[in-house]
């Protein structure tokens, strides 16, 4: 009978470690996985998953399920997406999305399935404005923010005289705007090119022959590899300096840039190089674990779930009182790899902004410094619009 | 007036580089009537190869004979493996084989060479600028585009006017049963030009990488512009190819450059800016619009094709 015993102890221990184990907490993740744009998604993919390492395989003490699909940069595909996890898996935490126009598809369209929507990346102007949502959350920015710094800056070199260039889609309109918020001087030129333009020699003849004192340019992704590339092909890198928000200029793009991208000038709210603990152990152990420097989004994504760590942990993982939850995500209490990080009444951030210059790293590679920190504790232009107190 | 020539001059370059593309593709399209979509892949797999193959070695030769390698030893894989089956199946058919086929290649590059894009230095030797026009310094590797296009235009009008290759190529497009009956190998010979227009396609990659962002994808910027420019040369013509694509490309350039401050002569500055700025975008396809309504074969179609 010892047999039948030792069943019976068996069957009591593992019905006991079901009860203490609950089920983990799905989180869903829709994020930009394929297309050229591809390295970003799997860039925060990558952080938020260093982040779950960090714990120890759990996020604030409790076990997590992460569910990652790719939205194929693509509106309607991420929608349907979003909506599959959340009816048919039943998700009630997403984050993942890294472009606006997923974004404005997805996140009001989560919200209304009452869900808590964390952005890692994506930070369009409606939902920090007259959109914004009491469970919506922006970990990165406000998209306007680099910009802004960048026009602040500029200003203060003593620049006057700017030559502005961004693609012809609102996201391109409203970085410049941005640039012209707190920029003083005057606009040589204010340039719209193609979308996915590929040969930017007529632009670079223009600017060449208007003399400004300066460039300012938003050109994600390819085309901002292109145009730096031809632009010091050019000749023109030493006499007209390039000023733009980090986008164009994480490890990754000024790597394929190459030495063209030396010595220029990009804003943003994180560099590998911001002397605090939690960023150094971010860098470190990411570089270790994936070969390769973490890049600004991977910083985002390491941020993302360290965000839903420190509310999961104050309710102890229990989303079924979504007040509790929304409280805990606005205390923001976790160590950000940017230092000093806080919301604001728009759930959006309020941080320090950096002026980065791209120099040669230890390793041969090239990497970002900061070069002057450009705004304190800054909070974006559309806060005031937000309903929310 | 300077400017303006500047501006004519990187018109010109832009055409050059449309033309590497369009060369092979016209000649697939034209001799062995077929759609190819996958041209845009082989272009990008000339980038990644000659871009590889340069940060390892460190010349810029090797790269490029590397890049062209690759492209045409694909393209003749591609030819045998999968294009043999298309031949005589409609067109649509051969759309939507070749747009699985960008879908392979793209991932592929994405296995290989991870998602990031990677760089492309210039040669050194290339790297500096020459002021063509007094008091604009032009850069060297603009002008070698230029140079390396009309190299290859010439050679390859020579190759198909004036040599036996070029004769069964030339007749196996007229007629490909009897050309058979001849006693020339039909099938070899299609492989052959399948290669040479995949070649054209590396070619054009490894020139443009310097320029270009190398990465997954990139190839279908440039392939919808280069169906452009064959449909206004004409389907199949060498020499509708060198038209289109020099047309293309100054009208796109000068249309960029000039429409925006043409518009603020008369509109208010916002609005000018967006409808000088969407106008130079469509200017293109207005182009295209335009030559089709008068010239329905494209400008010097009509020489082959049904």
């Amino acid at each position: 009978m010892k047999w039948q015993k030792s069943y019976i102890a068996a069957a009591v221990l593992l019905g006991a470690a079901a009860v203490a184990q609950a089920a983990p907490v799905k989180i869903g993740m829709v994020t930009t996985l394929s297309t050229p744009g591809g390295y970003l998604g799997d860039d925060i993919r990558k952080g938020f998953l260093l982040a779950i390492d960090h714990g120890g395989g759990k996020l604030g003490g409790v076990e997590v399920e992460v569910l990652v699909e790719d939205d194929g940069l693509n509106p309607g595909t991420a929608r349907q997406t979003v909506t599959r996890m959340i009816q048919r898996d039943g998700v009630k935490l997403m984050t993942g999305v890294v472009f606006s126009n997923v974004a404005m598809a997805t996140v009001p369209q989560a919200l209304k399935e009452g869900v808590f929507y964390i952005s890692p990346n994506a930070g369009p102007a409606a939902l920090a404005g007259e959109r914004c949502h009491e469970n919506y959350f922006n970990v990165a920015y406000q998209n306007d923010n680099f910009d802004e710094a960048m026009g602040q800056y500029v200003s203060d070199q003593g620049i006057d005289n700017v030559y502005l260039l961004a693609p012809n889609y609102p996201a391109g309109r409203d970085h410049l705007a941005g640039f012209k918020r707190y920029y003083k001087g005057k606009v040589a030129a204010e340039v719209y090119t193609q979308l996915n333009q590929t040969d930017f020699a007529a632009e670079i003849a223009n600017i060449r022959a208007a003399k400004p004192g300066a460039v300012f340019f938003f050109l994600p992704g390819g085309m901002g590899i292109n145009f730096t590339k031809q632009y010091a092909q050019a000749g023109l890198s030493e006499s007209i300096p390039l000023f733009g928000p980090a986008f164009s200029f994480d490890n990754t793009l000024v790597n394929a840039v190459g030495e063209a991208a030396l010595g220029i000038m990009n804003s943003a709210q994180w560099s590998a190089d911001l002397d605090n603990a939690a960023n150094k152990r971010f860098v470190a152990d990411y570089t270790k674990k994936y070969g390769q420097a973490p890049t600004l989004y991977a910083a985002q994504g390491y941020d993302t779930a360290q965000l839903i760590g420190s509310a999961l942990a104050a309710t102890k993982g229990d989303l079924s009182k979504p007040d509790e939850f929304r409280a805990a995500l606005r205390a923001a209490k976790f160590d950000s790899v940017r230092g000093d990080f806080r919301f604001g009444n728009n759930h959006h951030p309020i941080q320090d902004i950096y002026v980065r210059k791209v120099v040669r790293g230890d390793d041969g590679k090239l990497t970002n410094v900061v070069v002057a920190k450009v705004f304190d504790d800054h909070q974006d232009a559309y806060a005031a619009e937000c309903s929310l107190k | 007036m300077q400017l303006f020539l500047e501006q004519m001059l990187n018109g010109l370059q832009f055409g050059v580089t449309l033309l590497l593309m369009a060369s092979g593709l016209t000649l697939v399209f034209g001799i062995m009537n077929l759609i190819n979509l996958a041209h845009g892949s082989l272009f990008m797999i000339g980038a990644y190869v000659g871009a590889t193959v340069v940060a390892r070695s460190g010349s810029f030769f090797l790269g490029l004979i590397c890049g062209m390698g690759a492209a045409a030893i694909a393209g003749m894989v591609m030819e045998v493996a999968i294009m043999r089956r298309l031949y005589r199946r409609d067109h649509l058919d051969q759309v939507l084989a070749t747009f699985g086929l960008i879908l392979f290649f793209n991932e592929l590059v994405r296995m290989v060479w991870g998602r990031q894009p990677i760089a492309m230095s210039t040669p050194a030797w290339l790297s500096g600028s020459v002021e063509i026009i007094p008091g604009i310094p032009y850069p060297e590797f603009r002008l070698a585009v230029i140079v390396v296009g009309a190299l290859v235009i010439g050679l390859l009008y020579l190759l198909i006017m004036r040599t036996r290759l070029g004769m069964w190529i030339r007749a196996g497009a007229s007629d490909r049963e009897t050309i058979g009956a001849l006693g020339v190998n039909i099938r070899l010979l299609y492989t052959l030009v399948f290669g040479l227009g995949a070649c054209l396609a590396g070619l054009a990659g490894v020139m443009a990488a310097p320029f270009l962002a190398v990465q997954s994808g990139m190839g279908e910027n440039i392939l919808i512009l280069t169906f452009v420019v064959i449909v206004i040369g004409g389907i199949g013509s060498i020499k509708g190819a060198v038209a289109g694509a020099l047309l293309i490309g100054v009208a796109d350039t000068l249309g960029r450059v000039y429409l925006p401050p043409l518009a603020a002569l008369w509109l208010p500055p916002a609005a000018a800016s967006n409808l000088g700025t969407s106008l130079a975008s469509m200017l293109i396809y207005l182009v295209m619009a335009a030559v089709l309504a008068v010239r329905p074969q494209g400008l010097f179609g009509g020489a082959h094709g049904s």
